[in-house]
């Protein structure tokens, strides 16, 4: 069945406008016994959650589609703006359908967050994951397999039910399925950005973090097989990598202000978690192993982890190279430690190389895009011009 | 014109700064002498682990409050600025970075050697590994990680404690060794834990005399001197522990005697208020700061900034007979390494324990690690004790973050709720 692709961008956007999580109460209802567990960026293994019977959903805040009434009575001003706005949407009850959240190790902000949950809503299950820096399989890596084996017995706890090899190996095949197609959607925009936008590739792409993974991957199909046949026309703009926004994420007004400004996207780590491993997870032997082995060895590069023997900065610039793109732009949340603290290393690799690279801030309520608009334009123009 | 404040010199007093002298002659002579420098952090440090290879240690957050305290911190948060750090993030890296681009000058005037190692104790703080991560980069230095769990849960389960205990076998006391060329001296290690569980013993006696009517201490201004070679180069070593037995014989010949704190306007004469204080105070400012406090008899009982370093009021001391186990939960024991649950329950133990009339938060703008939550904290501890709660903001050392109208008006306000709390009907509760 064809599918064309403003059907499928409002699936997609079905999804994302609804803050009150409509698809998790029907994918509830649908079944016996069924949990959702909620969890903030970045990275969970949600293998593990579906393989539980449960329902994996990334809590990427409300953006610029509510009003922070509550919320802002728990943070002070200097603090990022995604945890007030979670805690607003927690507040006004747009969680009570879910049973349980995850907060990865990923800044101090979501840390503390995960304590603010436990004094605040008591009857979720909570967990404090923590992510190993150290990459020895045998030390990180016994810890990480640690972690791992308590949420599942916490999950099991949950549901009433073991988590068997079984279970978990059916879940990493569906999430290999979905991760490769989730790789061609970025490989298509790399090669035709002007056919699949950042602007339509992102809420597809984001729609992930709610939809079950098969409804995902279908969603993923759906859009490359419209994108193929209603080719859009080429664009005069230039190709951009963007560095910055891994957590708390841009509003959707700020990469249309981008793709106005003349910038193409053709990288970015926006939404990282959801496509935080590259390749597949093995599927042969020990699937709990094969999820820490995947962790140590097959995770992209972030702020929110230890470079360790492989910098980041030659990551980086792998990465830039293999998007083709003409420049780098640092479009990081305000307040956010780890990307603000990353930025000037990776800008000095940057001039280094010769790579154009513009830096500006946002929250993820911004609602004037003039001087970003200004600014994006005007690196455009200066790479259209002179590079 | 105000007399001069009397200047109550205590033998503590000089103890540490014979100490310091003697520590910052060692790190100027580093070089010629062939020792080691190791760049590590405050909390979550293994001092005795450096120690017993012979290098010496520098604690960048110390550089960076000094720098505060001797008004440089502008200057060097400026220039950090200038090479395209945020406005928004840590003003302790932004000042260190700052510092090391002026010279890295010390307080002693002379410059401070680069590192030769920088050993990430990454505990209780995220910003402390993109810390490092920028000074490797900027001094062009190997980096050994020490990632320590967060006891989100408030426990430090064996899993955790064999995960940091491994990672000191497997990679700090292998890149120790590589960089000093000594093997391991375990027997050495354990000596010095010994050493450090005596001190510690001696240092919670004197925190814990502010327990008593008056306080014969200030445990938040005054504090941050107490816990300053607990806390950094000296921990392990005999001079500590001689530190600590004479910090303990001044505070007890002080609570002997009925006196209150010392502070550098003199002795408080009058204990008004007894306060519990969550958060790290403002260097920049930090004498006035003080004075705010002075002025109005407030003396502050408890305060958490002191247990950065370790929480050692609530029984834990080094275990010679486990010494990588021992520093492995010393590690996760660090204050700002508790879940929030345990924090908020801390502070109401310590406004019980140390009968305080209020909490007082001061927020500081550049620590998300101390501030993520501190609101939610403050209401459950007034939920849970009943006495007022009051909220100051300032910075480490930015200086831009100090308002002195505005933290003396807010200071005000809550003095004020802490009369109206004690005041019988009709009464304004303060004392004539």
């Amino acid at each position: 069945m064809k599918h064309a692709r403003a059907d499928v961008l409002a699936r997609a956007d079905r999804v994302l406008s609804d803050l009150s999580f409509g698809y998790v109460s029907e994918w509830l209802e649908a079944g016996e016994g069924r949990h959702a567990i909620g969890y903030l960026p970045m990275y969970v293994p949600r293998e593990v959650i579906a393989a539980a019977g449960m329902l994996p959903v990334a809590i990427f805040g409300a953006g610029d589609a509510l009003d922070i009434v509550k919320g802002d009575a728990y943070f002070q001003s200097y603090i990022c703006h995604i945890p007030r706005s979670v805690i607003e949407m927690a507040l006004d009850g747009r969680f009570d359908a879910f049973s349980g959240f995850l907060f990865p190790s990923i800044c101090d902000v979501i840390r503390n967050l995960s304590g603010m949950w436990k004094m605040n809503f008591p009857r979720h299950y909570v967990k404090y994951l923590d992510f190993p820096q150290n990459f020895d399989p045998e030390v990180g890596g016994a810890f990480y397999r640690r972690e791992i084996e308590e949420v599942m017995e916490n999950l099991a706890r949950l549901s009433g039910r073991r988590i068997a090899g079984a279970d978990l190996h059916a879940a990493i095949v569906l999430y290999n399925q979905n991760r490769r197609l989730v790789e061609r959607l970025y490989d298509a925009r790399r090669d035709a950005p002007h056919d699949h936008p950042t602007s339509e590739v992102y809420r597809v792409a984001r729609a992930g973090a709610v939809l079950s993974v098969d409804d995902h991957s279908r969603l993923v199909q759906d859009y490359l097989d419209a994108a193929a046949a209603e080719p859009l026309p080429e664009q005069d703009r230039i190709r951009v990598y963007l560095i910055g926004a891994f957590c708390e994420q841009p509003p959707m007004g700020l990469l249309r202000t981008l793709e106005q400004a003349g910038c193409d996207l053709v990288g970015d780590d926006l939404l990282l978690g959801l496509r935080y491993l590259r390749g597949d997870v093995r599927t042969d032997g020990d699937p709990v192993q094969a999820l820490v082995d995947a962790y140590l060895t097959q995770a992209t590069w972030s702020s929110a982890v230890y470079d360790g023997d492989r910098p980041k900065e030659d990551r980086m610039m792998e990465d830039v190279r293999a998007s083709r793109a003409d420049g780098v732009v640092f479009c990081c949340p305000s307040f956010c430690d780890p990307a603000l603290l990353d930025r000037p290393m990776l800008q000095r690799r940057l001039e280094k190389e010769g790579v154009p690279f513009a830096s500006f801030q946002y929250a993820e309520n911004t609602g004037q895009f003039q001087v970003i608009r200004e600014q994006a334009g005007t690196f455009s123009d200066s790479i259209k011009l002179w590079e | 014109m105000s007399a001069k404040p009397e200047v109550v010199k205590e033998e503590s007093m000089v103890v540490q700064k014979e100490m310091l002298a003697g520590y910052f002659q060692e790190l100027a002579r580093a070089r010629e002498s062939g020792k080691k420098v190791v760049y590590t952090f405050v909390p979550g440090n293994v001092t005795e682990l450096m120690l017993s290879f012979g290098v010496v240690p520098v604690y960048p957050e110390i550089n960076a409050l000094q720098s505060g305290m001797r008004k440089r911190s502008m200057e060097y948060i400026r220039q950090a600025e200038k090479m395209g750090h945020s406005e928004d993030v840590c003003t302790y890296v932004k000042c260190d970075i700052g510092m090391m681009l002026e010279g890295n000058i010390g307080p002693t005037g002379e410059a401070i050697p680069p590192p030769d190692l920088l050993l990430c104790s990454y505990t209780g703080c995220f910003t402390f590994m993109k810390w490092f991560e920028n000074l490797a980069k900027l001094y062009s230095c190997p980096v050994v990680m020490l990632h320590v769990p967060y006891r989100a849960d408030g426990e430090a389960s064996p899993a955790m404690v064999a995960y940091v205990a491994d990672q000191l076998r497997t990679q700090v006391v292998p890149a120790l060794e590589r960089l000093t060329g000594r093997p391991y001296d375990e027997a050495r290690l354990k000596a010095m834990l010994k050493l450090s569980a005596e001190a510690e013993g001696d240092m919670v006696r004197c925190f814990e005399a502010a327990k008593h009517r008056p306080s014969p201490i200030d445990g938040y201004f005054a504090g941050v001197y107490y816990i300053g070679p607990m806390f950094t180069a000296f921990r392990g070593t005999e001079d500590c522990a001689r530190y600590y037995r004479q910090l303990r014989a001044d505070v007890e010949a002080r609570l002997a005697a009925g006196l209150g704190p010392v502070t550098p306007e003199g002795e408080v004469k009058e204990e008004r208020y007894r306060l519990v204080v969550e958060g790290p105070p403002n260097w920049t400012h930090f004498r006035e700061f003080w004075k705010l406090f002075y002025d109005r008899g407030a003396v502050v009982v408890a305060s958490t900034y002191t247990k950065v370093g370790g929480t050692y009021d609530f029984g834990f001391r080094h275990d010679p007979g486990r010494p990588l186990e021992t520093l492995a939960e010393y590690c996760m024991g660090c204050y700002t390494n508790l879940g929030l649950p345990q924090r908020a329950e801390v502070l109401s133990r310590y406004v019980a324990d140390y009968h305080a009339d209020g909490l007082l938060v001061n927020s500081i703008k550049s620590c998300n690690s101390f501030s993520a939550g501190q609101l939610q904290m403050l209401r459950a501890v007034e939920e849970k004790t009943g006495v007022p709660v009051g909220f100051i903001e300032s910075d480490l050392v930015d200086p831009r973050y100090f308002s002195y109208a505005n933290l003396k008006n807010r200071l005000d306000s809550f003095f004020q709720m802490l009369d109206q709390k004690r005041a019988p009907a009709g009464g304004d509760g303060r004392k004539r």
